[in-house]
């Protein structure tokens, strides 16, 4: 199999954890500001704090896929 | 249907020839003027949302909405009332960061400034500076790596396992996802784009009802839309962490 092939695959798996984990915080926080409207400002803005941490793991598996490539 | 597509290597979609100065240090291409528009609008934004008129008009009151949305929705939710001074901070970050980015749909220059990593790494490397220097400020040079590195409320023998910890998390990956979240992000609308356009492109010299069905052309048009909400929620979310880090360094964890 060649680098590209190696790097796509490695990727792939690499976004695997971030998948799962960016959809279960998502669901909980849409739980959350449905059980507790008022606080839905709150609830957003940490959610987007997690996702941005969640996130960066799928992201570095981005940049490792073209380091990867070359 | 077998097409030979060109696509560019990607190499071809990040790097522009310089059209001034070339070969010297101060060589401008496509990237270094986005930066400048940034700035400019940046300023731009500070000037006139600055007028002081009693009753805002055009362009001052979108100015002081964004204020009041950087305020409400970044500063008072990071750091509480005592993060207040640092919302020009905030503000020109996100500002600068959205202006940057959105030049990504811009028609003729299509291209942001983020998908090269110098941009996101000196944003990245300004914020730490920033943070490690707002703690130091607030919390004393001693006090403030002692909070930073052991904090309060764990065994003494843990310390040896904690403090490497807290020192590459809080000094090294902060920083680094920072910089890669922000320059990842654009780097893969930037290749989203240049894929589905080329795609349409080359269907269209081919075979040009072949646009028409479901995929190139219509991923063109969603994913257009996609990127405009991809540069406002990257910049939100960059100026929500430099938030969150300096009110870390404001407020000793306790």
């Amino acid at each position: 199999m060649t680098d590209t092939g190696l790097a796509a695959i490695a990727y792939g798996l690499g976004a695997i954890g971030p998948g799962i984990g960016i959809g279960y915080l998502v669901g909980q926080s849409v739980q959350a500001m449905a059980r507790q409207p008022e606080a839905a400002g709150m609830v957003r803005t940490t959610m987007f704090l997690g996702i941005a941490f969640t996130e960066a793991l799928a992201l570095i598996g981005f940049v490792v896929f073209f380091l990867a490539q070359a | 249907m077998i097409l030979a597509l060109e696509f560019p290597p990607l190499t071809h979609i990040v790097q522009w020839p310089a059209f001034l100065f070339e070969g010297t240090p101060f060589a401008i291409n496509k990237v270094v003027l986005v930066y400048f528009f940034g700035v400019i609008l940046t300023m731009a934004l500070f000037l006139l949302g600055n007028q002081k008129k009693l009753v805002p008009t055009g362009m001052q009151n979108l100015a002081e909405s964004s204020v009041n949305f950087v305020e409400d929705g970044i500063v008072m939710q990071t750091m509480g009332p005592d993060g207040l001074r640092y919302t020009p901070f905030i503000m020109s970050i996100f500002f600068f960061v959205f202006f940057t980015n959105i030049f990504e749909i811009v028609p003729v220059i299509q291209m942001p400034a983020s998908a090269r990593i110098a941009l996101p790494m000196l944003l990245a490397l300004t914020v730490w500076f920033v943070f490690v220097i707002v703690g130091i400020i607030k919390q004393g040079p001693f006090g403030y790596f002692k909070n930073a590195l052991f904090p309060p409320g764990v065994p003494k023998p843990l310390y040896l396992m904690v403090a490497p910890i807290e020192f590459v998390s809080t000094f090294l990956v902060r920083p680094f996802s920072l910089m890669v979240r922000l320059f990842a992000n654009l780097l893969a609308g930037h290749i989203l784009l240049v894929t589905f356009t080329v795609l349409t492109a080359g269907l269209w010299v081919a075979d040009w009802t072949a646009i028409f069905f479901p995929l190139p052309l219509f991923g063109v048009i969603f994913f257009v839309a996609f990127e405009i909400l991809v540069s406002v929620l990257q910049a939100y979310v960059f100026a929500l962490l430099t938030g969150v880090y300096i009110d870390s360094s404001l407020h000793a964890a306790h």
